[in-house]
């Protein structure tokens, strides 16, 4: 065999891409159905109350995909985004500066990630159980500061949360989807142009390929977990700027939505294939979802739980099909 | 270091006096090892003998446990493989180890990419990737997903990782197991390149044919001892082979011995009739007797696996009738064939075969507690006894049934494999590429056991890329082509020549039926 048939075998890019091109088409087909059934389905400021409504679930999703992504699963993203809630809420009430209580909540969330790493790859063992245990833990300590739910009151914290910027055609944003927008763009830095991110991408998809290769596998593995913990804490505050309130009972289960949003974002739980583009859609269609659902009015939230576990289905299917199709 | 010394005095890397320890049991005793720069180096030895321990001990993956390992005359200890690596041994595995999901360049700049103001610099980085390959003369997209080239494709970018960091020692790990004979070239062509640009290449193959072709030294190891360094032209086959088995290689006249003694029983175990799976083998009809051993040869490619999958019932047939002991099965898995005596080693050993976190007792065990349901335990002294059994009658190594499937060489995973099989007493073996990748010794051993079984009266179904080993096990031999049976031979008609034309002259008929 000569080179040049070696060469012969071409990349199928779009293939590769086909998962997240689905996302789109999927939140523009949704988005569509809601622009022809109600009037003003269709206007700037929906698409602005998307990002408003979702800005924590983007932020939890793109730590989410740095985990998927080698393979690994954070079950404790909601319990503590809803500790970040419980400590900012508390230390504002105590007096802290708002700075000060933003940087214990970053701390606190990270330093949770880091720890839950460390037990993983050092201990080797499961992902799923570690982050189980983080998330049982992170639940009861928000009890621990208060069972009662905490409301928010600091001025410039309040003044941040509401505060929004105006946009031409009069539609309007807040502060924490600049922040969402933010980290969407440190996440596609880091993972495509940083040595760190390519290593996270080669532990999802051969993590004993890369270490023979000498990459610091150890550090990629180890530091999901941290990125997770500080995006789970980010998306906390923002959370909590959302609710203006600290509580325990907070985001009980989201770290079921934002998983159902990277795997609609076409992100493989397998790891190494993934986007966090892609998860950024997962989310634009599930708040799409719940958008139309309430534009109906007479339907019940839940249709929107049944809608999400149709799609997820259907993209679970879709992402097999095209693993099959490349064997 | 691409000074073109070929025959420099003073060696690359000179290992002395290796020892490398697991648990207490010594892997390798005292080994030495040289390396010249500009030439290649075969490291020969069964499957057990310690040549991965000890390519291993020099790329930093074990640690000796005694002796000194100098690299250009200096002493080295790596720790881990990235820091030989950066000390230029660089090392392509068997199985290819890069990750399938990224793109050509990534995998062979991972770790070592250009960077523009801390971040990657993509374009830098493809047109790298390029010139290295073009050094190989490989012209492939560097922006194309690795998983979608060929096996063999990606071999060659894992050499060309290798050239990264001027590399001046290469460690070939069997790299030509899964190459069809142009790819060999290809890479051989490659390796001489390398080789004048005064690279020191260590070579590891199971082909002899492969290894006198390329090698200038030759290295063998038995037992995790060293047995000698030669040079090719000093040492004749028959005295290589007895080098690394340690006796003499009479063994396999044995088994040519046995399989002319041998007389088929009459009854048919398996019938098949125009049995066949679209895209996979066209229809064919095929019968096997009781004591009797049919080959199937065939390019790769021709479909021999499907074959074996649709007997074993592992594949579903679209067409046809199969019939064991005159009753025709309908099959809805291997299950239902499994109950009928019919058995199927797969080639895949690592994915469909061996459970590598388990023992070898429990592997050996797996079928027959199958076979019996979950509510009836093996009892421990049965199992003991048939473990102990079919250990000595397989000469399986380590000969300790509690040792971690996952620790076993190649070849002895293979017998624990067809034992696990033959202690369900099927009437019909089916054995799919049961010697590739092990060593000599292994792969008379498991002839000379198939040889046996058939006088026993079992009906064996041996598959095999190596026309030389289907003609000496076999009594009768199938040949197949572009997924299509073409002939059947017998008797006295079976030779490696007659399989050959077989397959070449239905070549031509091949494409004269197609156009």
């Amino acid at each position: 065999m000569s080179t040049s048939t070696l060469a012969s075998t071409r990349l199928r890019l779009p293939q590769r891409f086909l998962p997240v091109v689905a996302t789109l088409v999927v939140f523009v087909a949704t988005f569509g159905i809601g622009s022809v059934r109600y009037q003003d389905f269709a206007s700037g400021q929906v698409v602005a109350n998307l990002f408003i409504d979702n800005a924590f679930l983007i932020v939890l999703a793109v730590g989410m995909t740095f985990v998927i992504l080698t393979g690994g699963i954070d079950l404790s993203v909601g319990a503590v985004a809803a500790l970040s809630t419980m400590i900012a809420a508390a230390t504002l009430k105590a007096g802290w500066p708002p700075l000060l209580s933003i940087l214990a909540v970053l701390v606190v969330g990270t330093g949770l990630g880091l720890l839950m790493g460390l037990v993983i790859h050092h201990f080797d063992v499961q992902p799923f159980i570690v982050t189980l245990a983080g998330m049982f833990l992170a639940r009861g300590l928000c009890f621990l500061i208060s069972v009662e739910s905490v409301s928010i009151t600091d001025t410039s914290f309040r003044t941040f949360a509401t505060g929004t910027l105006a946009l031409p055609g009069g539609v309007t944003l807040t502060y924490s989807v600049l922040v969402a927008l933010a980290v969407v763009a440190a996440a596609l830095y880091v993972l495509h142009l940083t040595r760190f991110g390519r290593t996270v991408y080669a532990v999802g998809g051969s993590e004993s390929s890369a270490r023979l290769m000498g990459l610091a596998t150890a550090r990629a593995k180890v530091g999901v977990y941290a990125v997770s913990g500080f995006c789970s804490a980010l998306g906390g505050l923002l959370f909590a700027l959302y609710m203006l309130s600290g509580y325990g009972l907070h985001a009980v289960g989201m770290e079921l939505d934002v998983i159902a949003a990277v795997v609609i974002g076409g992100t493989l739980l397998a790891g190494g294939v993934g986007y966090v583009a892609g998860s950024m859609a997962g989310v634009l269609v599930l708040g799409t979802v719940q958008a139309l659902i309430s534009f109906e009015g007479t339907l019940s939230s839940w249709w929107t739980k049944i809608v999400i576990g149709v799609l997820l289905l259907a993209f679970i299917v879709l992402q097999r099909l095209i693993v099959r199709q490349r064997q | 270091m691409t000074d073109s010394s070929a025959t420099g005095d003073n060696p690359v890397v000179d290992m002395r006096g290796i020892t490398v320890e697991f648990s207490g049991v010594k892997a390798l005793a005292d080994v030495d090892f040289r390396l010249f720069p500009g030439e290649v180096h075969a490291l020969m030895g069964e499957n057990g003998a310690g040549k991965s321990t000890l390519i291993k001990a020099l790329t930093g993956v074990h640690r000796p446990t005694a002796g000194t390992i100098l690299l250009k005359d200096e002493p080295v200890e790596f720790t881990a493989p990235g820091q030989a690596r950066n000390a230029g041994i660089s090392t392509v595995y068997q199985e290819v180890n890069l990750c399938p999901n990224l793109s050509v360049a990534e995998n062979i700049l991972l770790g070592h990419e250009p960077r523009r103001l801390g971040a990657i610099d993509g374009r830098a980085m493809r047109a790298r990737a390029t010139e290295l390959m073009a050094r190989i003369g490989l012209s492939i997209d560097p922006a194309s997903v690795l998983s979608s080239h060929s096996i063999a494709v990606q071999q060659l970018v894992a050499i060309t990782r290798a050239l990264v960091v001027d590399a001046c020692v290469l460690v070939l790990d069997e790299p030509t197991s899964s190459l069809d004979s142009d790819e060999v070239e290809e890479l051989f062509r490659i390796v001489r390149v390398l080789r004048d640009e005064g690279v020191a290449i260590l070579f590891v193959s199971h082909f002899l044919d492969q290894v006198y072709e390329i090698a200038d030294r030759m290295t063998v190891l038995r037992n995790g001892t060293l047995v000698g360094e030669y040079l090719p032209e000093n040492l004749d086959r028959m005295a290589l082979v007895s080098a690394m088995l340690g006796r003499e290689a009479g063994i396999l006249d044995e088994v040519e011995r046995r399989s002319e003694e041998r007389a088929p029983g009459s009854a048919p175990v398996l019938v098949a009739q125009g049995l066949g799976r679209t895209g996979a083998i066209e229809p064919f009809d095929l019968e096997i007797h009781e004591g009797e051993v049919v080959g199937l040869a065939g390019l790769l490619g021709s479909g021999r696996t499907e074959l074996a999958r649709l007997l074993s019932g592992a594949d579903r047939a679209d067409t046809g009738t199969l019939m064991v002991d005159g009753e025709t099965i309908r099959s809805r898995g291997p299950r239902s064939l499994i109950a009928k005596g019919v058995a199927f080693c797969s080639e895949d050993r690592k994915a469909e075969g061996v459970v590598e976190d388990l023992s070898v007792r429990a592997n050996l065990i797996l079928a027959t507690q199958a076979a019996r349901g979950w509510a009836r335990p093996v009892a421990r002294r049965t199992a003991e006894a048939m473990v102990a059994e079919y250990i000595e009658r397989l000469d399986i190594r380590p000969a300790d049934p509690d040792a971690l499937m996952g620790n076993l060489s190649g070849g002895n995973q293979q017998k624990v494999l067809l034992a696990r099989w033959l202690v369900t007493r099927p009437r019909l073996l089916i054995l799919d590429e049961p010697t590739r990748g092990i060593d000599v010794g292994a792969k008379a051993q498991i002839q000379k056991v198939v040889a046996e079984l058939a006088a026993e009266g079992m009906a064996v179904l041996f598959i095999s890329a190596e026309l030389e080993e289907v003609v000496r096990v076999s009594d009768r031999v199938v040949v197949l082509r572009d997924r299509h049976k073409v002939a059947e031979l017998s008797g006295a008609g079976i030779s490696v020549n007659s399989v050959m034309s077989a397959i070449a002259e239905n070549a031509h008929n091949g494409v004269a039926v197609a156009s």
